[in-house]
């Protein structure tokens, strides 16, 4: 085991440790609970950083443990992992943050914050698996460890999302199970490749390939809330503000869409997926989520229920970026894997904010917040604008590439399902922020004693900002070297080779 | 020993065990279940020494025999275990009968499983 | 080798003796047991099967002990779960844990007894399951059995209480009368093949009406004790109401005996007899008790009952290794992954047995209603729980999940479908008996958690420890399907080359 495959587990251990001594810190200890939360989030940053810096010189990682009979537990870090992980180190240093703040004064800090950790060792480790059986594993310890944040609060709606969010996700588990286990009796082990492993099976097993593809894009889809099984995402919705932020931004649909990225990248391979006639159903899938969480979202005047069905529209851009056959596509479906992460989590750190100081649940309480929280309410804004595509923003550039890629791949409908839903999520945002800020606050607020109260503490304020500075910097600076976009455009070489 | 003894042997032991076994399934009391088992085993034991002196020459097989006396010595432990449980059960419950005493408490009944684990009674 | 017998034979009788040392002698127990299996391990894994004649007479007149891969691993299980319910034991027998609060105190002297009978039935139990496991012969087999038999229902007996007395009461007739049909099997065998010496009677290949109806017999025996649904009847009742400790051992280890005993008899005796319609048979079974029991566990009120018929249904998956395991290819496979899940089983099964044994004391009720927010008095017992049920609903990295994926590969392999249908949709039942528990961990109550009685320390860290095991199983995987190579049956080395490639 080298220093290098070190580097690999420490950046699991950094926040599996830490949620392991969480647990077993008493309520009362704030101080510790939150130096040790920083602590495992800074460090985690720092090795992660030290990856970055070392994959970018050419430097590999890998580290393998003994696991099942004939297959090892695999770690690795190629182009593709060192963005997810990236991607999820830095927003979750921010989530803890949010996370601190939001949780003062709630009860089961120390369940709360011990399962936190454990949900983002499992997003790290599905980032940094380098074979198909690692990645199963993370995958199920990521269900596994949010389902109690999902059920946090412990109230009949909690329980009840949960129970809908267990059943979705553990289902899937057990198709995405199948669909290792039957890939594995074909083909061996099946460790990450880049252009896939299976190109020498594809003649002869040709139906089965076809069948377990689906298998994976169900197991897979359920988590990343593709059409007929987003069911879950509105519900989960129940949970803390920090845990929505995190299973919308960082953890669960993310791994979801990441592990679809990986199959069809690194285990079917581009060609030999294309080759097999797969690509096009999966495109057709993600078009009509698009479409749908759309149509929908405009609907919600829950906050949190329209900015839910606004990611399941918006993850599902990430796989239609990978579903058509053009580099520029997956590009674009790529690089929105990370700008939909700081969008979307910019807007729920906003929405836990009104909730926190106003008490506003609902679009139609949103009148005049503007004034009342000018900070929160811009960040809000970056985030809203970034996912109506305007220019200079983080969503801009993905919708661009992913325009341009359907074009020159022919798919002229998927130019259209674009343009409809950028007018559809500007539809839907809009008026919120036309409340926001132009209309006079009428109402009181519902919360009591509100009246005087602007801005949440600093630890509420400061992630929203800092997370929709970057969504200027990804949109502004999408050219220059160590943004999204650069790294980006190199996985997409090495998968498709120029 | 012919034969055709040896034959007779070996259905007159089938015939006991299967005796033996029905009354366990029909009967309720719990002594009667208790011969019945023995009954059964005398069954086996009859079947081995059938079984022994099959073979041929004067001196029979040791080893059915070897096996019949283990057997005996497993079953009057086994009976004194039984006696004894259901002397218990029959102090605890005022019943006899297992039967009904065990599908009191394999059906959905909440109490008396719950009291089992905390009831005041001790063991043997 | 005899030591594994002789050493907690020894204790057990002194135990009788001087009850007040009961816990010393455990101790003894268990450290002299380790070692024990520790050397054995090593021998093993140097020179392959080991064979002690008792005595210096041998086989067929003698005794014969032997161990391969698969007692050893039965026998590493064993002092695994024995030591760690040993444990637990030492505290919950040692003053009126077992009671509600709501019910008069025990008088101390009943308790007293109570911790007095436990210790040498808990070493005789421990004797039989090693002489068992030790065994090399049908007639042997027999007689542990039996000894497993006795101690186990004396066990359960002591609880007291109707309840339990009752269905000790059961557990026995059902016992015995079990042993008879496979002493009788032994007989008809023995007048078939002249012998009753595993090695012989593998080497003899003999076949013929009488010898199937002996299968027959001592098949029906052993799935009866083993609980093997049609017939796991006795087994809810007998498992739920016994002491938790006892619990644990039964669940853990005493209804893997007879199972052991069936692979002996048909992979190791009467290979050439297994055709396809017996093997789809006790898989069909297998299935049968995969679904009825998750469901059954489903429909419980009392969390005993539940943990109970877990048990049914993850007995199940066991007996699905006969049909996985008997075809050409992923025959290795199947066989390490069956056994890779008893040994997953027995350590979650434990942990749950134990915590539900921590939750009942300090709630003074199992019923699974009235457990809201049991997670804020009884962290760690939660916690033990929700590991223990990673491992039964088979998720990665446990050992649970490693067994299934093995059993999932060897079906695939071999085009078995229905099978695999069966595990995935096993794994879900068993998801969603585990959640219907610990949802009730997590909701929310007002007010502070009170706790009425503190539990010892050790009481709680052992089910958490026996859960982590199992959990972290699956990396272990790998070595036990290797030690499991050693005097494999010819069945389970049929793929080996498939399985590593």
């Amino acid at each position: 085991m080298s220093v290098h495959g070190l580097v690999l587990l420490g950046i699991l251990f950094s926040s599996f440790v830490t949620g392991v001594a969480i647990f077993f810190l008493k309520e009362e200890n704030h101080r510790t609970r939150t130096w040790l939360n920083l602590l495992g989030a800074g460090l985690k940053l720092i090795l992660v950083a030290a990856l970055l810096w070392g994959t970018y010189r050419g430097q590999t990682y890998s580290l393998t443990l003994e696991f099942l009979p004939g297959i090892d537990f695999a770690l690795g870090a190629d182009s593709n992992s060192v963005l997810f992980v990236t991607l999820s180190t830095v927003l979750w240093f921010w989530t803890t943050l949010y996370a601190v703040g939001y949780l003062e004064h709630s009860p089961n800090r120390s369940r709360f914050f011990g399962f936190f950790s454990l949900c983002v060792t499992a997003t790290t480790g599905i980032a940094l698996s380098a074979n198909l059986v690692t990645f199963l594993t993370f995958f199920e310890l990521l269900t596994v460890s949010t389902y109690p944040l999902v059920v946090h609060r412990g109230t009949k709606d909690a329980l009840g999302g949960g129970r809908i969010y267990l059943g979705y996700t553990l289902a899937g588990g057990a198709l995405l199970l199948l669909a290792v286990a039957w890939l594995h009796s074909l083909a061996g082990p099946v460790a990450f490749k880049a252009r896939g492993v299976i190109q020498s099976l594809a003649a002869g097993h040709r139906v089965e390939l076809q069948v377990i593809f689906v298998l994976f894009m169900l197991g897979l889809g359920v988590k990343a809330a593709i059409l007929p099984l987003h069911g879950w995402l509105p519900k989960a919705m129940v949970a803390p503000a920090p845990v929505s932020a995190l299973l919308h931004a960082v953890a669960v649909v993310k791994a979801g869409a990441f592990g679809i990225v990986r199959v069809v990248y690194d285990v079917y391979g581009v060609e030999t997926a294309s080759e097999l006639n797969v690509l096009q159903p999966l495109a057709l899938a993600a078009g009509a989520t698009i479409v749908y969480g759309s149509i929908r979202a405009l609907f919600q005047d829950e906050l949190k229920k329209r900015l839910a069905y606004s990611t399941v529209s918006q993850v599902s851009y990430i796989v239609l970026g990978v579903a058509i056959l053009s580099p520029v596509a997956s590009i674009g479906g790529l690089v929105h894997l990370v700008h939909q992460g700081l969008m979307k989590i910019t807007l729920f750190f906003g929405a836990g904010n009104y909730a926190e100081a106003l008490g506003i649940h609902k679009v139609s309480e949103m009148n005049g917040v503007g004034r009342r929280m000018p900070l929160t309410t811009s960040a809000f804004t970056i985030g809203a604008l970034g996912m109506m595509g305007t220019p200079f923003l983080a969503g801009a550039v993905s919708k661009h590439y992913l325009k341009l890629g359907a074009e020159e791949s022919g798919d002229t409908w998927a130019v259209w399902i674009l343009t409809v839903s950028g007018l559809l999520n500007a539809a839907y945002f809009i008026p919120i922020l036309w409340r926001a800020w132009f209309k006079p606050p009428s109402d009181p607020h519902p919360a009591p004693g509100s009246a005087k109260r602007t801005e949440p503490p600093w630890a509420l304020v400061v992630p929203p900002v800092v997370t929709a500075l970057m969504v200027i910097w990804a949109g502004l600076f999408a050219e220059q070297p160590f943004s999204p976009l650069a790294w980006v455009k190199l996985v997409a070489q090495r998968e498709f080779g120029h | 020993m012919t034969e055709i003894d040896h034959r007779v042997y070996l259905a007159a032991s089938a015939i006991v065990f299967v005796i033996g076994f029905y009354s366990l399934l029909v009967q309720a009391h719990v002594l009667r279940r208790i011969m019945a088992l023995n009954v059964m085993g005398s069954g086996v034991f009859l079947f081995l020494i059938a079984l022994g002196s099959q073979t041929p020459g004067p001196v029979p097989d040791p080893v059915p025999r070897a096996m019949v006396l283990t057997g005996i010595v497993v079953s009057v432990c086994a009976t004194g275990l039984a006696l004894a449980l259901a002397d218990r059960v029959q102090d605890t419950t005022d019943r006899c009968e297992i039967s009904e005493a065990n599908r009191h408490t394999a059906s959905s009944d909440r109490k008396s499983g719950i009291e089992a684990e905390h009831s005041e009674g001790s063991a043997s | 080798m005899a030591l594994l017998i002789l050493a907690p034979l020894t204790t057990a009788a002194l135990a009788v003796v001087i009850p007040r040392r009961g816990r010393g002698l455990a101790f003894v127990t268990a450290v002299v047991v380790g070692a024990a299996v520790t050397g054995l391990f090593r021998e093993l894994r140097d020179h392959g099967v080991r064979i002690h004649q008792v005595g210096g007479w041998g086989a067929p007149l003698g005794i014969d002990l032997r161990v391969d891969g698969l007692a050893l691993l039965m026998l590493c299980v064993t002092a695994g779960i024995g030591i760690a319910v040993a444990l637990y034991a030492t505290r919950y027998f040692a003053s009126n844990l077992n009671l509600g609060q709501n019910r008069p105190q025990e008088p101390k002297d009943e308790a007293t007894h109570r911790d007095y009978y436990f210790w040498p039935i808990f070493l005789f139990l421990w004797t039989a399951l090693n002489a068992l496991f030790l065994s090399a012969d049908i007639f042997n087999l027999y007689v542990t059995l039996e000894l497993l038999g006795f101690a186990a229902v004396t066990l359960v007996a002591l609880a007291g209480g109707p309840a339990a007395l009752s269905a000790a009461l059961r557990y026995l007739t059902v016992s015995l009368s079990a042993s008879l049909f496979y002493l009788l099997g032994v007989g008809l065998v023995f007048g078939q093949c002249g012998t009753v010496d595993l090695p012989s009677l593998a080497a003899q290949r003999e076949s013929g009406p009488a010898l199937w109806v002996a299968l027959g017999l001592m098949t029906g025996g052993l799935i009866t004790k083993a609980a093997l649904f049609p017939m796991h009847f006795w087994l809810p009742p007998a498992h739920a109401n016994a002491p938790a400790p006892v619990s644990a051992l039964l669940s853990a280890l005493v209804v893997k005996g007879p199972f052991y005993i069936l692979l002996r008899l048909w992979f190791e005796a009467f290979p050439t007899l297994l055709t396809p319609a017996v093997t789809q048979g006790f898989g069909v079974l297998g299935a049968g008790a995969i679904l009825w029991g998750s469901i059954q566990a489903l429909r419980q009120q009392r969390l005993k009952l539940l943990v109970a018929y877990s048990t049914v249904a993850q007995l199940g998956y066991l007996f699905l290794l006969l049909p996985l395991c008997s075809n050409s290819g992923g025959g290795g496979m199947a066989w390490s992954g069956a056994l890779m899940l008893l040994g997953a089983h027995a350590c979650a099964k434990a942990a749950m047995f134990l915590a539900a044994g921590n939750i009942l004391h300090v709630t003074g009720h199992d019923r699974i209603q009235g457990l809201d927010g049991f997670a804020r008095s009884l962290p760690m017992s939660a916690f033990a729980f929700g590991l223990a049920g990673l491992s039964l609903v088979g998720l990665p990295p446990s050992g649970g999940f490693a067994g299934k994926w093995l059993l999932l590969n060897a079906a695939l392999t071999q085009g078995q479908w229905w099978w695999v249908a069966i595990l995935l949709i096993g794994g879900l039942l068993a998801a969603a008996y585990v959640a219907r528990v610990l949802t009730h961990a997590f909701t929310h109550l007002d007010g502070e958690a009170t706790v009425r009685h503190a539990l010892p320390r050790i009481m709680e860290w052992t089910p958490l420890g026996l859960a982590l095991l199992a959990v972290l199983l699956g990396f272990a995987s790998d070595g036990a399907a290797r030690l499991l190579e050693v005097g494999a049956p010819a069945l389970a080395q049929a793929a080996k080359g498939r399985m590593e490639p």
